[in-house]
């Protein structure tokens, strides 16, 4: 019973990953379909943060790179999703692609000025770039929509799709649903890229760097484009995320990237543990289910209903002190830990 | 090195699976349609309670002022259950805040749509917030009553046949403050100083229409944005000897404190929304500890009124507001906010009666379209709503500021449509509200 | 000329609040090596402790010196409680920690104080002067803004310079193993600095609510422009930081008039930028500081 025969355990990694995506797919899809629509908007809304968390993970976790940025980032692919949805010409999934490619191009750009920095400098570049992006969308209100923001029409299902959904589950696909379907669809996508990347050459010579620069130059690797690359897929994650935001929200506003956004992100990926995927959809899950449950606590307590939805804030920051100074690798650490004593344990026995 | 965690995660994903397999198969049915003994007509309505639901800034720059609304219609809808309520059902009214930031509004929205599954909207708050729900709202067929904004987003009736507007648009206000400067100021400079949305940009339009040549200047801030000095600096450098602010109580205060600053002192006439003189002249007065006292700054300005608010104590509708404030309210004082709150709560009574006994979604909407423009209320004008139009409360009078905190009838009370509608005066007496304070409208049919 | 005088004058007298805010940075940098993204959020909570005072019936000088001093206990407990652990280790641990606590200050200040906009009174009039013809946007708080801020300068200048004291802290900025050798109990002296730092970006969050707005994010703009300023003065140099805060000042006030309020934010973002890829040890740093 210890050891599983090998023949389930396919050798390829890519085989493997693929096989795991494939598991989640059908776990996305059971819970989908027997949560209320309340809940599908929920994890919709996870599906977003999720996305962006991932790609933060790896340049934070991977890389070393900071980003307090992000949120910007997920604005340029919202606006480009919002722009491109209008009059209903492009469909969605292109519309999706055309944001992370800008939003990569962006990333580019940022990225580039990014790896000169490191540390605290980052974290101000980047903070600063946080908060200046969302001024943009107002000084060009013509496009932009100014502080109302563009809404955006959500896609509706395409006939097949509905069909298909009924043919498989004999319900109606709500509009909520669906957009589920396309925030989680795409987050496995993301996934499984990513689980790929962090185990090629890449993702060694990203630890490489984010261990030790000095060793890592005089290996012959090249700082500077490595960071930027790890900028760029980060980047393009967070392009695919504002696009999902703008299909969920049904809005690209300045209001939506405010620095709230990108310290939820790096709360999410700190919490979940640097470096991890499965830490980020563990932390963009906290965010998404957390803050309810704090805030009825906080009501059930006698706090007026202002001050418990402020709990939830209070909550991540004092978590994520905590977790600096207990437990730096943050939940999936904890896990590795303990699973660790757990086979030590076992193994002397 | 070996990977410990695969076993694990196969184990946990199986695991999932299994449990989510047996919830899935406890939950698969549908709950079955209650269509029999029309009790509960439709969503959010049972034998005993109809629920209703609002978004509304508690928190954040638009809060001062804004929040005291909920409250306001929560106090009139308690008012109204006290006494059995409608048709013997209950009124469940929910508010959630969204910090008047459209994203939030989103979120909120659906909650109080897929999780409190409320049967309508009633007053959700702010022109940047309530359109990013326009769309969710319609598609998902909730009514949506009463929009607490003066955009003319609102009416619609085509592509969104569920929304209805409330208060007077800012093109009416507009229209008729510039009307009335055209008449009363036809040598003064304007500046126009303009919230940077459609609030400001409809206001503009209505104001335009009479006063394009008078207007010097035009300056937008952003909502959020603190400093606006450069905007009343600009405004005073065009030489605007009368200024008119589209824009929200807190920057009322806001510009009043800059043009001070400056040693600016144009006649000031700001929209309804931003006028309250309790509360701005409470953001002010803390200023400069007390140097500044609060009836001093807004002596003389001009605003419009289209409710008998706080200032006229003697009035029916406000003595009504009082008794439902003192038997019903929370903390603090009867506020013009709060007589906002539950005049939009009497409007929304009355259309729930005259969607029947077994209200619907669609029979509310109907209703409105049919009688809403026979409704009178606590509103000095009637409203717009028709089949053709969702337009709320057709117009304002003018009035100043006195430095007591009351105000004082510059202008009859004027009603027009938008575009090239003429103004005219509306000379039908404000009727005073029923005895026990509970509208009694009779369904159609 | 009328509306150009009166931005620099406004740029100057936010500049120097600014230049407060970026000090104090720069005196948490030294010591420890730290940026601290939450000094924002400390000076706003010791502002709402300020405004709490005033509401209670108390004079404004009550409010600012308990604002004051409790940015003093505030800045050393921080120090002590939670920043000690990860001094020294890696740098993203600390960022992050500063991190936690600004969202945690500014969550909890909107429980105990409440989130919606409130006015925060000012000592001094509001009332710009009057040169000849012209009303300057130039105002008795103003005045107090400049003056205490160089007070502040002139105290901390004379702490280092000629105490026994400032000497002490110097050392243990300079070199931690060398002082502790030495004798210097450099732990106290990193939280004596941080307890000062905190002091001065308190008092740079009263000066900016006097006369205006406070809710619990009005600091956030404020942590970027003071950062900016200071790494416009490389972060190492007191006098460079005060420097680096007038310039933002001067530059933002002429953004916000001729361009446009909602392109603050942006330049600022440009000036960091510019600064950081074309001369990364700042326009004043003699010394040769790290790359960054």
């Amino acid at each position: 019973m210890r050891t599983l025969p090998r023949r389930f355990v396919p050798r390829s990694l890519l085989l493997r990953n693929l096989l795991g995506v494939l598991a989640g797919l059908v776990v996305v899809v059971l819970v989908l379909e027997t949560t209320s629509p309340f809940r599908n908007s929920q994890l919709a809304t996870m599906s977003y943060y999720a996305i962006a968390a991932a790609g933060l993970t790896v340049l934070t976790g991977l890389n070393g790179q900071i980003s307090l940025g992000h949120g910007a980032l997920m604005a340029v692919g919202a606006y480009t999703t919002a722009l491109l949805l209008e009059g209903d010409a492009v469909p969605f999934s292109l519309a999706m692609l055309v944001a992370a490619a800008v939003t990569a191009l962006v990333g580019i750009l940022v990225g580039a000025a990014a790896s000169r920095l490191h540390g605290p400098y980052l974290a101000g570049a980047t903070l600063a770039l946080a908060v200046g992006v969302p001024g943009l969308a107002i000084y060009f209100d013509g496009l932009l929509g100014g502080e109302q923001g563009l809404s955006v029409r959500s896609p509706r299902p395409p006939d097949w799709f509905a069909d298909a959904h009924y043919f498989v589950t004999a319900g109606d696909l709500s509009s909520a649903k669906y957009l589920a379907y396309i925030g989680w669809l795409t987050l496995l996508l993301v996934i499984l890229l990513l689980a790929n990347l962090m185990a090629s050459r890449f993702g060694r010579v990203w630890r490489a760097v984010r261990d030790d620069e000095v060793a890592a130059e005089l290996a012959g690797l090249r700082l500077g484009r490595l960071r930027v690359l790890a900028f760029v897929v980060s980047a393009a994650c967070a392009g695919l995320a504002g696009a999902v935001l703008a299909m969920v929200v049904r809005l690209a506003a300045p209001s939506g990237f405010t620095i709230v956004l990108s310290l939820s992100l790096l709360t999410a990926v700190v919490v979940g543990g640097l470096g991890s995927i499965a830490g980020a959809l563990l932390g963009s899950a906290l965010l998404v289910f957390l803050p309810p449950a704090v805030t009825n606590l906080g009501t059930g307590a006698g706090l007026t209903g202002v001050q418990a939805a402020q709990l939830a804030p209070l909550v991540y920051g004092v978590v994520l002190v905590v977790v600096m100074l207990l437990a730096p690798g943050g939940a999936m650490g904890l896990l590795r830990r303990f699973w660790r004593r757990g086979i030590n344990q076992g193994g002397s026995r | 090195m070996r990977r410990p965690g695969q076993r694990g995660l196969a184990v946990g994903a199986l695991a999932t699976i299994v449990t989510l397999l047996i919830t899935s198969c406890g939950a698969g049915g549908r709950p079955e349609e209650d269509q029999g003994g029309g009790s509960a007509s439709d969503v959010g309505v049972t034998a005993e309670s109809v629920k209703v639901g609002a978004h509304f800034p508690l928190t954040g720059v638009a809060a001062p002022g804004y929040s005291e609304i909920p409250t306001g219609a929560k106090a009139y809808f308690d008012f109204v259950n006290a006494a059995g309520g409608v048709n013997g059902r209950r009124i469940d009214y929910v508010y959630r805040d969204d910090a008047y930031n459209p994203t939030n509004t989103s979120q909120v929205v659906n909650e109080l749509v897929l999780q409190d599954e409320i049967f309508a909207m009633v007053g959700g708050l702010g022109t940047p917030t309530h359109s990013a729900v326009l769309d969710f709202l319609n598609s998902s067929e909730v009514p949506d009553l009463f929009v607490s904004s003066g955009s003319l987003l609102w009416d619609q009736p085509e592509t969104n046949p569920q929304t209805f507007g409330w208060q007077p648009d800012y093109e009416v206000e507009g229209k008729i403050i510039g009307q009335y400067v055209q008449q009363n100021f036809p040598d003064a400079k304007v500046g126009l100083f303009l919230q940077d949305d459609d609030f400001g940009e409809d206001g503009e339009k209505g104001a335009r229409a009479y006063i394009d040549d008078q207007i010097v200047a035009a300056e937008r801030y952003a909502p959020g944005n603190t400093d606006v000095g450069p905007q009343v600096a600009a405004l005073q450098a065009a030489g605007a000897d009368l200024v008119i602010g589209f824009n929200v109580p807190s920057y009322t205060a806001l510009s009043q404190l800059t043009a001070m600053r400056l040693n600016y002192d144009p006649q000031w006439i700001y929209s309804n929304v931003g006028s309250d003189p309790a509360l701005v002249g409470s953001l002010l007065s803390r200023f400069s500890e007390g140097q500044v006292t609060d009836a001093a700054l807004l002596q003389g300005v001009m605003t419009t009124e289209y409710l008998p608010g706080v200032d006229a104590p003697d009035n029916a509708w406000t003595k009504l507001w009082q008794r439902v404030w003192d038997a019903h309210g929370g903390q603090g004082q009867l506020s013009n906010y709060r007589i906002y709150g539950m005049a939009q709560a009497y409007t929304f009574v009355q259309a729930l009666q005259a969607a029947g006994p077994d209200p619907t979604r669609e029979g509310i909407v109907t209703a409105l379209e049919e009688m809403g423009g026979e409704l009178r209320g606590p509103a000095f004008v009637p409203y717009r709503y028709s089949a053709d139009s969702h337009a709320g409360l057709s117009g304002v009078k003018v009035v100043r500021i006195a430095g007591t905190g009351g105000t004082e009838d510059l202008s009859p009370v004027l009603v027009t449509g938008n575009g090239d509608t003429e103004i005219t005066e509306h000379t039908e007496e404000h009727a005073a509200p029923p005895e026990n304070g509970i509208p009694n409208v009779q369904p159609q049919n | 000329m009328q509306q150009f005088v009166n931005f620099t004058l406004g740029g100057l007298s936010q500049g120097a609040i600014y230049a407060a805010f970026a000090l104090a940075l720069v005196l948490i940098w030294r010591a420890t090596r730290i940026i601290n993204f939450a000094q924002g959020a400390m000076a706003m909570f010791t502002t709402y402790l300020a405004l709490t005072l005033i509401e209670s019936g108390l004079s404004y000088w009550a409010g600012f010196a308990a604002a004051l001093a409790g940015g003093l206990v505030l800045g050393a407990l921080v120090e002590r409680v939670v920043m000690r652990p990860v001094e020294g280790g890696p740098e993203l641990n600390a960022v992050i920690v500063t991190l936690g606590l600004f969202v945690a200050f500014q969550a909890l200040a909107a429980i105990l104080f409440g989130a919606t906009f409130q006015s925060f009174p000012a000592p001094f009039g509001l009332r710009g002067f009057t040169v000849g013809e012209m009303t300057i946007a130039f105002t008795p708080f103003s005045v107090f803004v400049i003056a205490s801020v160089v007070v502040v300068m002139l105290a901390l200048t004379a702490l280092f310079r000629f105490t026994d004291l400032g000497l002490r802290m110097r050392a243990s900025a300079f070199s931690q193993e060398v002082s502790r050798l030495l004798g210097v109990r450099v732990g106290r002296m990193l939280t004596l600095g941080w307890a000062l730092a905190a002091v001065v970006g308190s008092l740079a969050g009263l000066l900016i609510a006097g006369g205006n707005l406070v809710h619990p994010a009005y600091m956030d703009a404020v942590i970027v422009y003071g950062f900016v300023a200071a790494v416009l003065g490389g972060l190492e140099s007191p006098g460079g930081a005060v420097a680096g805060g007038l310039i933002i000042g001067l530059a933002l006030s002429y953004v916000s008039g001729y361009l446009g309020s909602e392109l603050v934010t942006l330049a600022a973002l440009a000036i960091l930028v510019a600064v950081l890829l074309v001369r990364p040890r700042g326009l004043f740093s003699r010394v040769a500081a790290r790359r960054v």
